[in-house]
Formats: structure tokens, C-alpha cells, sequence
């Protein structure tokens, strides 16, 4: 990030900090997590203790970070090295982010910064400018998207509390900052699981690995069906909603399982994974030394924050989680895109300077789309 | 502690309460020196011949006619067995042991008579704290004590995805729970025999050590490695051949994957050099890492396959045949048995 935008930036954050210390607290059993927090421009420092919310509040005015973590895990050392720490347990964690739903409308709201020259297109084709096929692509989430990935956190509460048996008050969920959603479930017995452990839960709820078998189907004898029913629970009674839709198509869709055989049901179910499983980022959930944005902090890749979503169906992320001021601010713009923050439209802009509120110049300078003028 | 009778411990010998019958029965190593003995050293000495084999010692307890002999042909087998100091032969002996016992455990599971029950359901909640209610025909327990062993398993029938899962609740069958513990069963009785003491043992005994010795070189392996690549190795190669970007787990599993091969740093990192995001020295600096000659020296080993499947880094083909790493991928074992 370009030095002046780098001073801008810091500027606004510290004063969202300074601000909204009632909005930032560090979170339960605090002097057993880890802290880590980076700047712009530079690398990550980690292995931090905090104590209390008065030594994280000093940390933000003195550091100003671009981005704020802490451990999920909970250690007897969090501040020594990772060998030294003392593992002890760590909350579940999820994270779904928009870029894995690979919905349709991503490309209509995403344009592509090149490499080499910092000149930004909408068509996937080499720089007009300097001819460098290497580029960064730049979204600018949409409701769609945020439609979309509010029903995949639907669908994994459902999962959390349904079939694994927690309670809803222990699972807190919060917008991520950009495209997507956090989910962190504490005080569970799930605290202790190590790595694998996690992976294996994570295949569970992505729908990952499912035999033909577990529905039902041998493969010695694939002519012999036992499908499950619609009200059955847990996987088998979301396969039977998904492959039997309506009561009267069920004796039909069973002849085509068995005309197909194990193989053709197994593809089908590998298929289903995309439309039933919950999109999860695997590697998020079996990290249990992960630092894990923290709530209330900014996320330096939109300028929006992570806010805990007391009500998922009304929130609205370019309302709710977008907190800085309204002050006006002029930036030279190029964004080829429009995008609406705080119920107001912005853009498309074409290198122009423009005059706009705090928050939206952040938010255009974080996703590299303008510049301080 | 458990009241047991003395059926149950020739069904699980291995549990604490048997040096307490042996204390009772005023049995010690000096009478088992006896020549009349010699029938119980037999009996020892077949246990493990059976057990070193891969089958399973007698496990039909309604027919056994004399429970102390199974009872001393157990502790006369630890014996045997810690005066040969083969740990091939301790190993194999244990899962043996374990598999015999997880029979037992599985038809007292299924009893109707509750006083049955009580006991296989004591021996999982004490020696492996797991708790397992029984629901109608399902025994049920907690999704996490199912998860800490069922991950050991490698096949896909395990995965908790093919399980029924409710509230917090996995439901199996009793051979599944007794399955489930397994591994737990044999390093328990693997434990015992390594902590087991034996001071100096009788004349009688060393023939059939010696021949227990001989019979464990039998079991010495020839290793035949092919040199060709597991296909998840094959894609990441390709991947970073077209140029196209190679996930940060992709390219940890390249790494050590190579490096467990024996290939030097200088090998590995050309590899990446189409990577879309390339730089020599940062690759070389994450090799080195990798391979523990700098930063904190750990070296990092090749992700397991179910690790590798769960990233979808996994394109599985039959060679594959069952492997759980992929630095296994054609090896061949020819025992010399």
C-alpha cells in the first residue's frame, strides 16, 4: 500500500479504535490466549500476551494495526515460543467465505489489478497497459453473495446444534470483516479435539466421503436399495430431502439408482457435496494454532469490521459492520464497479477524483481501487 | 475395582485383578519351573505361535474345561515373551490378545442378562474412559470419544460422516464399540508386558524362548521400493508445471514428500520455479524449514492420506492399494516367512 494511503488509513482506524473501546474486548480466559496483530506493509508479530482490555486498547493506539488476532487455543505460555506454549484446548472454529461458493455473480463484481503496472480491468485478457498476464483480482462483495453465505451459516448451525448437540448459546457468529462469516463455539466438549480430530468434523459438515453404504447401497450387491427417508435425521434424511424432492418421484428416482448401479450413486453423492455440504474452509477448523481475527477489530482487506451478528437474518455487513465516520474525503478513484455501503451507491469510478464519506474512501483504498488524492 | 469371577479372567487376563487370583491361588515362578508345569509352558508357547501367526488364541470361553490354565498359560506367554525381548513378537502377541478379548467384550455386550452387561460396559469406562449406553439394539456414545480413535482407521467406513450422528451421539453396534477400542485394548496389554517384571526365569522355560527367537526372524521383511510417484505427488508436479498456483498445503506435501525420498533442497526447489508467485529465495528458505535444517529444526513429515483427502489434494488409484502415506506408495513387504 502506497505510503500516503498507508497514513490515511492508520489515521481512520485509530480513531474507530479510540472511538469504540466499548465495541473491542478481549475475549473469556484472556492471559491463556495468544495475540498477534500486523501493520500495513509489514509481517505478522505474534506470541503476544494480553492481559485485560486496557493493555489490548493501548496496544491499538500505540501500533495502530492493520489487523487485529487472537488464538483460538488456549495455552499455559500463550507468549512463548509455539513448542513452549503448553497446549491446552481450543474453541471450534469456522470460517465460510464467499470466495469458496463460487457463486455466478462474483465475476459481474470483480475486476482484475495488474501485477506489474497497478492498472485495473474488468475482462480476464492480459494488461492493455504493459501486457503482463499476472494479476491480483479485487471483489467487491455483493448482497448475493452475502444471500448466499448467510445460508451456509444456516445450514452449519443447523449441523452444530442437530447433530452434534450444541447449544445455540454457545455459538457465536460474526461477520467477517469482508466476504464472509466467522463461526466460534466455545464451552463445548469439543474444546479438546486435536487436529485430526477437527478434520474428520469438518468432512462431516462439508459432506465429505460419504459411501454409498452409509444411504444404503452394498457394493457387492448394488441390485438391494435400503434409501434412507425424508424424516429420518442427519445426513441420511438430507439425502433422501435432496435425491427424492417430492414423495410421488421417489419410486422412479430409485429405479435410476439401481439401473446405475454403486458407482453412478457414488458420483451422484460426490456431486451432491456441492449443493448439500456446508462450504467450510477445512483448513481453518483443524488449525488449533490459529490466530483468528478478532471481534471488533477491522478488517484491513475492506475497512468493515468483524461485528457478531445478533440477528443473521436482518444484518446487512455494508450497514452494520461498516462503522467509521462520514467525514468527506477525496480520493482519486478507479473502480469500474459499483458498490453500495451505508445504503448509498458508489461508483463506477474511471480515474476521477472524487469526494466521498470516510468510510467508503477506506474501503476503496483497502481494496485497491483508489488512492488518497 | 471390578468383582470378577475366575471365567472372566481367562477371559481378560490382562486386567490388574489377576495378580490378586495368582496371590490367592498361591502361584509363583518357582512352581512354574516344575516339570509339571510343562504342560502350561506348551499351552504359553502356543498362544504366542498362534498370535505370531496373525490368528486369534481359542475364543470360545463356553468350552474351555480348565479356566486356571488359561489364566497361567497368559502370564507364562509374558513371560516367555519378555525373555525373548523381540518387541515383533510382544506386538504381535498383544493385538492377538486384544482381538481375543474384544470377542469376549463383544458377547457380553450382547447379553441379555444384565448383570452381563454391567461388566464389558465397566471394563470400557474403566480402562478407556469411555461411556456407552445402551439404546434398544445401538450403543451410543459421545461424537468426541468417537472421534479420538476413530480417526486411526483408514477406512472410509469410519469416517464420521458414515455414522449416525444425534445430539452429540455416534450409534454403533457392539462390534463397532469393541472395534472402536481396539488399539486402546492392545497398548493396554501391551503396557502390561512391558511393565511386567521377570527376575530370572526357570531352566524349563529357555528351550521354548530360543525357539521363539528362531521363530521371530521368520518374520523380518524385504522392502521393494518402486520409483514412481503417488498420483496426489504426480498432480502437484503438474499443476506447478503448467504454472498454474499449487495451494500452500499442496506444495508443504511436494516438499516433504520429497525431501522423506531423500532428494536434497537443491533438487526440490526448481520444482516450484513456474509457481505463479515464485521466489527462489523464500521457496529455498521454506524447503529448509520444512526439512528442519533452519528455524526451530523441527522437520516436518509428508501429510497423512487422509489429511491429503480432506484438502482435496488426493487423486486415489488402485496402486494405492490401502496406503496411509503417501511416502508408502509402492512399497512392497515380502516377509521371508
Amino acid at each position: 500500500m502506497l505510503e500516503k494511503n498507508v497514513r490515511f488509513v492508520e489515521d481512520a482506524f485509530k480513531e474507530y479504535y479510540f472511538n469504540n473501546f466499548e465495541l473491542i474486548h478481549v475475549p473469556p480466559r484472556t492471559s491463556e490466549r495468544e495475540f498477534g496483530y500486523q501493520k500495513f506493509n509489514a509481517g505478522m508479530t505474534r506470541h503476544l500476551g494480553i492481559k485485560n482490555d486496557k493493555e489490548l486498547h493501548l496496544l491499538l493506539m500505540t501500533q495502530i494495526p492493520s489487523d487485529v488476532y487472537c488464538s483460538n487455543a488456549y495455552y499455559s505460555f500463550p507468549n512463548l515460543p509455539m513448542s513452549e506454549k503448553d497446549w491446552k484446548e481450543a474453541d471450534l472454529i469456522f470460517d465460510i467465505d464467499v470466495k469458496d461458493l463460487r457463486l455466478d455473480c462474483r465475476k459481474e463484481h470483480s475486476c482484475l489489478k495488474c501485477s506489474t503496472c497497478q492498472n485495473i480491468r474488468v475482462q480476464q485478457s492480459s494488461c492493455a497497459k504493459c501486457g503482463s498476464d499476472k494479476f491480483e483480482t479485487i471483489s467487491l462483495t455483493c448482497q448475493n453473495c452475502i444471500i448466499e453465505s448467510k445460508k451456509q451459516v444456516k445450514k452449519l448451525v443447523e449441523i452444530l446444534t442437530e447433530d452434534f448437540g450444541i447449544k445455540n448459546e454457545e455459538i457465536q457468529i460474526y461477520f467477517s470483516g469482508n466476504e464472509g462469516f466467522h463461526i466460534h463455539v466455545t464451552n463445548t466438549e469439543y474444546q479438546n479435539m486435536d487436529s485430526r480430530e477437527r478434520a474428520d468434523l469438518a468432512d462431516y459438515i462439508m459432506f465429505n466421503g460419504i459411501i454409498p453404504e452409509t444411504l444404503g447401497m452394498s457394493k457387492q450387491n448394488s441390485s438391494k436399495l435400503s434409501l434412507p427417508d425424508k424424516e429420518e435425521k442427519g445426513w441420511r434424511g438430507k439425502v433422501a430431502k435432496e435425491i427424492f424432492g417430492s414423495k410421488s418421484k421417489r419410486p422412479k428416482i430409485i429405479q435410476e439408482i439401481l439401473t446405475g448401479g454403486y458407482s453412478f450413486f457414488q458420483a451422484r453423492l460426490e456431486e451432491m457435496r456441492q449443493t448439500i455440504g456446508v462450504r467450510i474452509d477445512p483448513k481453518v477448523t483443524m488449525d488449533v494454532h490459529r490466530i483468528f481475527r478478532l471481534g471488533g477489530s477491522i478488517n484491513s482487506k475492506s475497512g468493515l469490521s468483524k461485528v457478531l451478528c445478533k440477528d443473521l437474518e436482518s444484518f446487512d455487513p455494508f450497514l452494520d459492520a461498516c462503522l467509521l465516520d462520514d467525514k468527506k474525503i477525496e480520493v482519486l478513484a478507479n473502480c469500474p464497479l459499483s458498490f453500495k455501503l451505508k445504503n448509498q451507491k458508489y461508483g463506477p469510478y474511471f480515474s476521477e477524483t472524487i469526494s466521498i464519506p470516510k468510510y467508503a474512501a477506506v474501503y476503496m483504498i483497502c481494496k485497491g481501487i483508489a488512492d488518497v488524492a | 475395582m471390578l468383582q470378577l469371577g475366575t471365567k472372566d479372567l481367562a477371559k481378560y487376563p490382562f486386567l490388574a485383578e489377576t495378580g490378586q487370583y495368582l496371590r490367592d491361588k498361591g502361584f509363583n515362578l518357582e512352581q512354574l519351573g516344575h516339570p509339571d508345569w510343562k504342560p502350561i509352558v506348551e499351552k504359553a508357547y502356543g498362544r504366542i505361535v498362534v498370535a505370531a501367526t496373525g490368528q486369534i488364541y481359542g475364543s470360545d470361553i463356553e468350552k474351555l474345561e480348565n479356566l486356571d490354565s488359561e489364566i497361567l498359560s497368559f502370564v507364562t506367554a509374558i513371560i516367555l515373551l519378555k525373555s525373548t525381548g523381540i518387541s515383533t513378537l510382544i506386538k504381535r502377541f498383544s493385538l492377538a490378545e486384544a482381538r481375543r478379548a474384544e470377542k469376549y467384550l463383544e458377547q457380553d455386550l450382547r447379553s441379555k442378562d444384565e448383570r452381563k452387561l454391567d461388566f464389558p460396559l465397566k471394563i470400557i469406562q474403566d480402562l478407556f474412559s469411555v461411556k456407552v449406553v445402551i439404546q434398544g439394539d445401538d450403543f451410543v456414545i459421545k461424537v468426541t470419544d468417537y472421534l479420538k480413535r476413530s480417526v486411526h482407521f483408514h477406512e472410509r467406513e469410519w469416517k464420521l460422516i458414515n455414522r449416525r450422528v444425534e445430539k452429540g451421539s455416534v450409534f454403533l453396534t457392539s462390534h463397532e464399540t469393541v472395534r472402536l477400542i481396539r488399539r486402546e485394548l492392545d497398548a493396554y496389554i501391551n503396557s502390561k508386558i512391558h511393565s511386567a517384571t521377570t527376575l530370572s526365569i526357570p531352566e524349563t522355560f529357555k528351550e521354548r524362548v530360543a525357539d521363539l527367537v528362531a521363530l521371530a526372524q521368520k518374520f523380518s521383511a524385504t522392502v521393494i521400493i518402486s520409483t514412481e510417484y503417488p498420483p496426489c505427488i504426480k498432480h502437484a508436479i503438474e499443476v506447478l508445471d503448467r504454472g498454474e498456483n499449487l495451494p500452500h498445503s499442496g506444495r508443504f506435501m511436494l516438499a516433504t514428500y520429497l525431501l522423506a525420498k531423500g532428494q536434497t533442497i537443491d533438487q526440490i526447489a526448481p520444482l516450484f520455479k513456474n509457481a505463479p508467485d515464485y521466489n527462489e529465495r523464500v521457496t529455498r528458505y521454506q524447503i529448509e524449514h520444512i526439512a528442519g535444517t533452519s528455524g526451530k529444526r523441527t522437520k516436518y513429515s509428508c501429510p497423512s492420506c487422509d489429511k491429503l483427502k480432506s484438502e482435496n489434494l488426493c487423486f486415489e488409484i488402485p496402486e494405492c492399494n490401502g496406503i496411509i502415506n503417501p511416502v508408502q506408495f509402492g512399497k512392497k513387504r515380502v516377509t521371508n516367512a
